[in-house]
């Protein structure tokens, strides 16, 4: 037989039933249960199988410390796979199906692995599957591991709310000494937030039979809540605190239930009191893995949250002072219980798939459910988290709280203070500042796993980790716990040790014949519980983690029916009218070249350096000599890293001595302002030099083509064009409005950037249109651009160059040798590396007439030697309108070198010949720019 | 999740702030000679110690640069002031 729900006992609400199912049959359960407790409640016994061995799994403990009732749940058409039975609520309609197991849990084809085990020792994958390679067996591995079946469904709005709060002290667990501890400050005027990781408040108390205060526990508990809260103290259930991160960073993690995203609550206390309770230690017996076998407090909790007792016959195994008040509680719910120490005799479980009776010594006791308990583990996850050191204490057989930070102090259980009126006072006197150095005593007889029973005794329940894994970790030489945890997995499981490392520990150092302390503890990391990952980005994805920049002028692109792409962080028109790229992009090209092409420049960067000491900065920031750029005139030009490498390109305007604009990558200019910022600050008298970005301020209309002269004229934005050359700057009006005009070019035309404030661009833009139109201009999208550039060799940075290149690969070489002053990266640019003569550098490439379009990342390879060397790679490549014909950038070894010549393109195993030629392959003469 | 003081700000998240180099660390006249090794050193060794340490951030949305002192070992913040010569 198995468990059944008494009437009138539990938290639950007996009069909301919850329909569910579970491997395909149909349940009850009431609200307030568990998945576990309402399938307890309904026989089930069997809830999943193990990892490795497929063994059947019932349920160990009655919370997060249960590593078997393992489940995938499907809630409104998705599924949520490898949910603790444990702690997950029961909702209506859930559809729960065990893990590990085919067709079910109760039955289950690979449960023959388990007569194989002799043979599955720990390591054996490892050592197997090496031979003669493991990428041959990992495939069906794969297949047959793993736990929870993942969904094909992608949850829709999943995001967890993070909210950030504060409190001056934080309470860590809602059991008594919890309680206890936040009634005492909040009535003592602190600010508090309590916090308790079940639905109900309360902790092992609600088990308790009798009296505190002289009231019973539910009374009591909820007394404590409202003086809590009547006090401006604040009480957060079904509220995890999964870690404590550095400078006392707290995650809490509020469960809404399957489906619903949890609220992150984000908190860094002045102090925080742990009451986290303990763990239920389970005992090393054989066969100790069976359905049937629980934890002791587990089976209390059961009995005292959700009415349910989970068994008829009960044996109580262990080596607790107050075994004989736990059993008693069994026994007035009804069952017939018999009491045994766990540390006389070794024990044994008869029967397979559960318990039918329990063999001490040579004496078979007949029942079914065997409670087991060895001992209290006190939960110090969080204190270890917080740096807080461990100490053995004999007496209780336990790692407790040593020393530790001094804005956190551990109380209660998870102090080893495990009376209750002791840990009240104990709470009471914490929450009062006062520091607790005593512990009431307290004996524990010791327990630890018997190294020669026989048969199997289960250390990881969900990993199938047992005493004869340890041995044979040792012998391997696997004795450090790190090691042991990594060669069997030990601890790995979704409980993560919190029931498996006690005892594995004691077996490493009884079979070291070491104390326990000697061996030590693995790592405790944060998160306590296992929790989604949606949990940790919250709403931060996709834009609301990148917004957008928009443009001014984007309704003006829209109507004009353009295909708005992302570039470096702007949402850009690629092409106008319609969707066929292609035609567009050709389309744009042929305008730009025969017309004008009339683009939205507003994404580029734009940063003016301003100050009397702003030349010195500028000449020290670019590779470029800036100190003699007079006002009125543009250069183009490099800014470096430290390391030489090319870091932006752009060009830059001499407004007057005191003012300078940069123009930078679009996507680049909030790190060029990080990079400006540096040297402003580290190396010029920030007093003297400002910096400002105005990207988002300003807005650029640029006419660029042949007739850009003639549309530039009749917006009238300048008195007169002539005397107004390439690379130079002058100060016009738009409407009587003020409008800056600057002679640069990206597309090797003659080319007019007219920037005005964002309030009155949409003027500038609709008469550029209206005035390009008789001249047969139109707009041009961002795809046309990088034709127009690649076909004159201008390269973008970060994609014709890489992490590589310095200015002098890009033909660049005359400040590297010239430069007097001292500039950023300069010393870089002369030492060995820079120095080679078989850098890659840029140049163009062309293919046969006739023959196709070079791919981008295309490997230019030397075979002169027999094997393939690449000595390059393709940056850029094109279809090019203008020449009819493909042109390709590419960086290639000594490529200045090669000029002229033909080499050979390697391409996902095809080989091609192109002819190398200078990066420019349109208007080599430039005669274009100022035509 | 470190907490920084901004000599500025005040104290904030550590996602703010962004490493920018070990303090004292100065960049060699580039204009005189200067080794290889000098260069490499200015570049790429850092003395990276456990323990009390000096280094320079910047918090990224008041973009001020400043030194901050703080233990690698414990990740306990002994002090931030500015660089600023007219700021105490």
């Amino acid at each position: 037989m198995s468990a059944q729900r008494l009437e009138g006992r539990g938290i639950i609400d007996p009069t909301s039933k919850l329909c569910f199912r579970f491997d395909g049959q149909s349940y009850t359960g009431f609200s307030g249960d568990t998945v576990a407790s309402a399938l307890l409640a309904s026989g089930v016994r069997i809830f999943a199988r193990s990892f490795k061995y497929h063994r059947p799994r019932g349920v160990w403990g009655s919370w997060n410390d249960d590593p078997n009732a393992i489940v995938d749940i499907r809630v409104d058409e998705v599924t949520f796979p490898n949910c603790q039975a444990t702690t997950t609520q029961l909702i209506d309609g859930m559809d729960v199906r065990s893990i590990n197991a085919w067709p079910n849990a109760s039955f289950d084809v690979k449960a023959m692995l388990d007569l194989g085990s002799r043979f599955l020792p720990a390591g054996f994958y490892y050592k197997m599957f090496m031979w003669p390679d493991w990428h041959l067996f990992e495939p069906m591995i794969r297949k047959m591991a793993g736990m929870g079946t993942l969904s094909d469904e992608v949850v829709e709005g999943y995001d967890a709310v993070i909210l950030h709060e504060s409190c001056e002290l934080l309470i860590i667990g809602g059991g008594a000494a919890g309680l206890a501890a936040a009634r005492t400050a909040a009535e003592g005027g602190r600010s508090v937030l309590i916090v308790e990781d079940h639905a109900d408040f309360g902790g092992r108390i609600l088990a308790r039979a009798d009296l505190i205060d002289g009231q019973n526990p539910v009374d009591w508990v909820n007394d404590q809540i409202s003086a809590i809260r009547a006090a401006g103290g604040r009480a957060l259930s079904r509220t995890t605190a999964i870690g404590i991160y550095d400078h006392r960073a707290i995650s809490l993690i509020e469960d809404r239930g399957v489906g619903v995203a949890p609220v992150v609550r984000k908190v860094r206390p002045d102090s925080v009191i742990l009451a986290s309770g303990a763990i239920d230690r389970p005992v090393t017996f054989t066969n100790n893995d069976r359905p049937g076998v629980m934890s002791l407090e587990g089976a209390a909790d059961f009995l005292a949250r959700y009415g349910v007792l989970v068994g008829e016959r009960i044996a109580v195994l262990s080596n607790r002072p107050d075994k004989q008040l736990m059993a008693q509680l069994f026994r007035d719910a009804g069952a017939h219980v018999q009491e045994f120490d766990a540390t006389r005799e070794t024990a044994e479980i008869k029967g397979r798939r559960g318990v039918k009776a329990l063999q001490i010594g040579s004496e078979i006791y007949p029942c079914d459910t065997v409670l087991a308990s060895g001992g209290l583990t006190p939960a110090i996850h969080l204190w270890r988290h917080a740096g807080g050191k461990l100490d053995w204490d004999e007496p209780r057989q336990a790692f407790l709280p040593g020393k530790g930070p001094d804005w956190l102090q551990a109380i209660g259980a998870a102090n080893g203070t495990y009376d209750l009126e002791t840990a009240i006072d104990e709470a009471k006197s914490v929450a009062l500042g006062m520091r607790v150095h005593r512990r009431a005593s307290y004996t524990l007889p010791p327990l630890w796993p018997d190294l020669s029973a026989k048969g199997r005794q289960w250390l990881d329940f969900q990993h199938d980790v047992t005493v004869k894994d340890i041995a044979l970790a040792k012998q391997e030489n696997m004795v450090s716990v790190e090691h042991l945890k990594r060669y069997t997995t030990l601890g790995m499981a979704g409980d993560q040790g919190k029931i498996s490392n006690m005892p594995a520990l004691a077996t490493m150092a009884k079979l070291q014949g070491k104390p326990i302390p000697e061996v030590g503890t693995t790592t405790f990391r944060p998160p306590f519980v296992p929790v989604p990952l949606e949990t940790y980005s919250g709403a931060h994805k996709g834009t609301r983690m990148g917004p957008l920049k928009r443009l001014a002028l984007e309704p003006d692109h829209r109507k004009l029916d353009a295909a708005m792409g992302e570039y470096g962080g702007w949402l850009r028109p690629a092409w106008y009218g319609g969707s066929d790229e292609k035609t567009a992009v050709l389309r744009e090209c042929c305008i730009a070249r025969n017309a004008a092409a009339i683009m939205d420049g507003s994404a580029l960067g734009t940063i003016e350096v301003v100050g009397p000491d702003a030349r010195d900065l500028v000449n020290f920031v670019y590779y470029n000599t800036m100190s003699n750029l007079q006002p009125g005139r543009i250069r183009y030009g490099f800014m470096l890293t430290e390391s030489g490498l090319v870091f932006d390109d752009g060009v830059m305007a001499c407004v007057n001595d005191n003012r300078f604009i940069i123009s930078c990558s679009s996507s680049h200019a909030d790190s060029v302002m990080a990079h400006l910022e540096n040297w402003r600050q580290d190396k010029f008298d920030p007093s003297r030099v400002f910096i400002h970005d105005t990207t988002q301020n300003w807005s650029t209309v640029t006419v660029a083509g042949p007739k850009a002269r003639d549309i530039v004229a009749a917006l009238n934005v300048l008195d007169e064009l002539t005397n107004f050359a390439h690379m130079s700057l002058k100060m016009g009006s738009f409407n009587g409005r003020p409008a800056r005009v600057a002679r640069v070019s990206f597309t090797g035309d003659t080319s007019y950037e007219i920037s005005v404030r964002n309030d009155y661009v949409k003027e500038l833009w609709a008469a550029a249109l209206e005035m390009g139109k008789p001249f047969g201009a139109g707009p041009v999208g961002a795809e046309a651009l990088t034709v127009l550039r690649a076909e004159k060799g201008y390269i973008l940075v970060g994609k014709d160059t890489d992490g590589e290149t310095m200015p002098h690969d890009l033909g660049f070489t005359v400040p590297r040798l010239k430069k007097k002053a001292a500039f950023a990266g300069d010393r870089s640019l002369h030492n060995q590396n820079a120095n080679r003569t078989d850098r890659k550098q840029l140049v163009g490439l062309q293919v046969d007439p006739g023959a196709c379009m070079l791919p981008v990342g295309a490997h230019i390879v030397d075979a002169r030697n027999g094997r393939k060397v690449s000595l390059g790679y393709v940056t850029s490549s094109h279809e090019s309108p203008t020449l009819e014909r493909p042109i390709a950038l590419a960086l290639v070894s000594s490529g200045a070198d090669l000029m002229g010549q033909n080499v050979s393109v390697w391409h996902m195993g095809e080989s091609s010949t192109a002819h190398v030629t200078l990066p420019c392959a349109f208007d080599q003469e430039g005669e274009r720019l100022d035509a | 999740m470190q907490s920084f003081p901004c000599p500025f700000c005040g104290p904030r998240d550590e996602r703010e702030f962004h490493f920018a180099g070990e303090a004292d660390k100065i960049r060699p006249d580039t204009t005189q000679t200067i080794s290889d090794a000098e260069w490499a050193d200015y570049l790429f060794n850092l003395k990276n110690s456990r323990g009390p340490t000096r280094e320079i951030w910047v918090h990224t949305p008041c973009q001020e640069y400043f030194v901050m002192e703080r233990d690698t070992a414990t990740m306990d913040v002994i002090g931030a002031h500015s660089l600023r010569k007219d700021i105490a």
